[in-house]
């Protein structure tokens, strides 16, 4: 069932995206989710566009893979498209069907909308395809080690984060197990009325909030035998590299805001 | 009834990068009333194999005959229930699955899914808590607040409860003390004994494969390589250990012994009681030819 989802998912890999340091993705990408809002006509539209697909062809994920995994969004874009086409109600009348009556504006700003959030959501998935959870983290609180001189515990929240991206996967896989488990004793998660299936989640849910309580004490333990004390002093075992690739990285997201400044009305 | 395994084969995350082939046309069929084991070293697919036995799984390829029932590779299976009644798992560390309030609620769950009524639900959990070993007072009880020891004999007489025809065992005894094992397994044994069932059991232990089954099959790499009587398996231990498979304690006693004395036995001996009695015959033997 969720196999199929990609969401925070990374797929090991040796593309130039792959290889990128976790902090030039990171700034790229968020840099990107606010250069997307500059677009404002067709040719801005289609440079955004161009440029996410070479991104995508750069880190050698197959686009089909994408696509699959991404459908439940992909049907979130559907319906805000034909929202936009319904709602907007403007310049020429392109269609005429009597009841329903599609306007110039209206389209424009559905497939604008569409290609924004196709974008944001493909730039931002190939981010965690291609970067391990533990060098986003990693990357995140050197991004953010300035921020220790107004007293935020940088290292503590970055701890918290990979801990928090280190255990979805074995909850995932303790969910799987348990919902079998009661699966083979007759509960049944997928058929049945409503009501039916949402009490068919209490059996799920309280063995696994016990166990997470329980992995959460085990590894508190585990943390404070072994020794550990908070960030002050401690190196670090993956050393995080800036190289040309980086640089170049950053250097082709300047050209692509200086082109959307440009070509924007 | 009969379980049927016909190559089947089955892939994990079938259509994404992460596909990975655990089962490669496995042909297995486990008659009714036998005790069938299933050894394998971790990841050789005995516990993927296992969840083809109530349709958890669907095979990828091949079709798996379950009584009755065929569930067949790219079909869709509707209504599972009434195999999954007849056929009861229970999984690696059952303690995990325990939610409810009492003991007794928690037993109750599996027979009231499959629509028994609630005094019959009760009257077997009654029954089944002191088969499992425990005081009948504990019903009353959160299953939380029980040893790890206790859960895992509640969790056991949950499945039961459901009244299956097949039992199966995922290492039904791992983390246990030594003796606690021993009243499982042969907890197990007797039930597979008094009410016919067909016994499933999936483990390591070669020991235990060696001491109850009547059928061993040797997983090795996602291919059911061997199947055959524990004798058959145990006597041929060059096979064994290019599965990187060791022959049972007892069997290694029996090889030390037959090289003090000089000679073989006349016969492989799974059990300790088995072994005295052939080295007292072969001892007997011995100062007859003198």
């Amino acid at each position: 069932m969720m196999e199929k989802m990609i969401f925070g998912r990374y797929i090991p890999g040796e593309s130039f995206v792959h290889r990128l340091d976790p902090r030039s993705k990171l700034i790229f990408v968020f840099a990107f989710i606010l250069v997307v809002f500059l677009a404002n006509n067709i040719v801005t539209y289609a440079l955004l566009l161009a440029f996410t697909l070479l991104v995508i062809l750069m880190s050698r994920i197959r686009l089909y893979f994408l696509i699959n995994g991404l459908k439940p969004i992909i049907i979130l874009l559907v319906f805000t498209f034909f929202i936009h086409i319904l709602f907007t109600r403007e310049g020429d009348i392109l269609l005429d069907l009597g009841f329903l009556k599609v306007y110039e504006e209206g389209l424009r700003q559905g497939i604008f909308i569409s290609v924004r959030f196709l974008v944001l959501v493909f730039m931002t998935s190939i981010l965690t395809l291609t970067t391990s959870p533990i060098s986003i983290t990693d990357g995140i609180e050197v991004l953010l080690n300035p921020l220790k001189k107004i007293k935020l515990p940088v290292h503590e929240l970055a701890l918290m984060m990979s801990i928090a991206l280190r255990f979805i996967p074995t909850l995932m896989d303790e969910t799987d197990k348990i919902m079998k488990a009661q699966m083979a004793r007759g509960s049944d998660l997928s058929a049945g009325p409503l009501k039916e299936r949402i009490k068919a989640v209490v059996p799920l849910l309280v063995p696994l909030f016990v166990s997470a309580f329980k992995r959460a004490e085990d590894l508190a333990t585990a943390m404070e035998v072994r020794g550990y004390r908070g960030g002050e002093g401690r190196t670090r075992y993956r050393q995080l590299k800036w190289d040309w690739r980086d640089t170049l990285c950053l250097v082709v997201f300047v050209i692509m805001t200086a082109l959307l400044v440009f070509y924007r009305n | 009834m009969d379980i049927k395994l016909q190559q089947v084969s089955y892939a994990y995350s079938k259509g994404t990068p992460f596909e990975k082939y655990a089962l490669f046309n496995v042909d297995l069929t486990i008659p009714h009333g036998t005790y069938q084991a299933i050894i394998g070293h971790t990841g050789s697919g005995k516990s993927t194999i296992l969840q083809h036995f109530n349709g958890l799984l669907k095979p990828s390829e091949g079709q798996v005959h379950i009584g009755e029932r065929v569930i067949v590779a790219g079909k869709k299976a509707k209504e599972l229930k009434p195999v999954r009644q007849k056929v009861g798992i229970v999984f690696q560390f059952p303690e995990h699955q325990l939610f409810e309030e009492t003991v007794l609620k928690d037993i109750m769950f599996g027979p009231m899914n499959f629509g028994v009524s609630e005094q019959v639900a009760e009257a077997r959990a009654r029954e089944l808590i002191k088969l499992v070993g425990l005081p009948e007072d504990i019903l009353n009880k959160s299953p939380f607040d029980l040893s790890g020891g206790q859960m895992r004999r509640v969790a056991i007489a949950g499945v039961l409860a459901m009244d299956p025809e097949v039992i199966v065992l995922d290492e039904p005894t791992a983390g246990l003390d030594p003796r606690g094992q021993k009243e499982i397994m042969d907890m197990f044994y007797n039930l597979h004994k008094e009410r016919g069932l067909t016994t499933i059991l999936v483990t390591h232990s070669m020991e235990d494969a060696a001491r109850y089954a009547d059928q061993i099959a040797i997983m090795h790499e996602g291919r059911c390589v061997l199947n055959g009587t524990p004798h058959e398996i145990f006597s041929d231990s060059d096979t064994l250990e290019k599965y990187r498979l060791e022959l049972p304690h007892i069997v290694r006693f029996q090889r030390k012994i037959e090289q003090l004395m000089k000679k073989p036995l006349s016969k492989i001996c799974l059990t300790e009681e088995e072994l005295a009695a052939e080295v007292a015959h072969a001892l007997r033997e011995g100062r007859d030819a003198k």
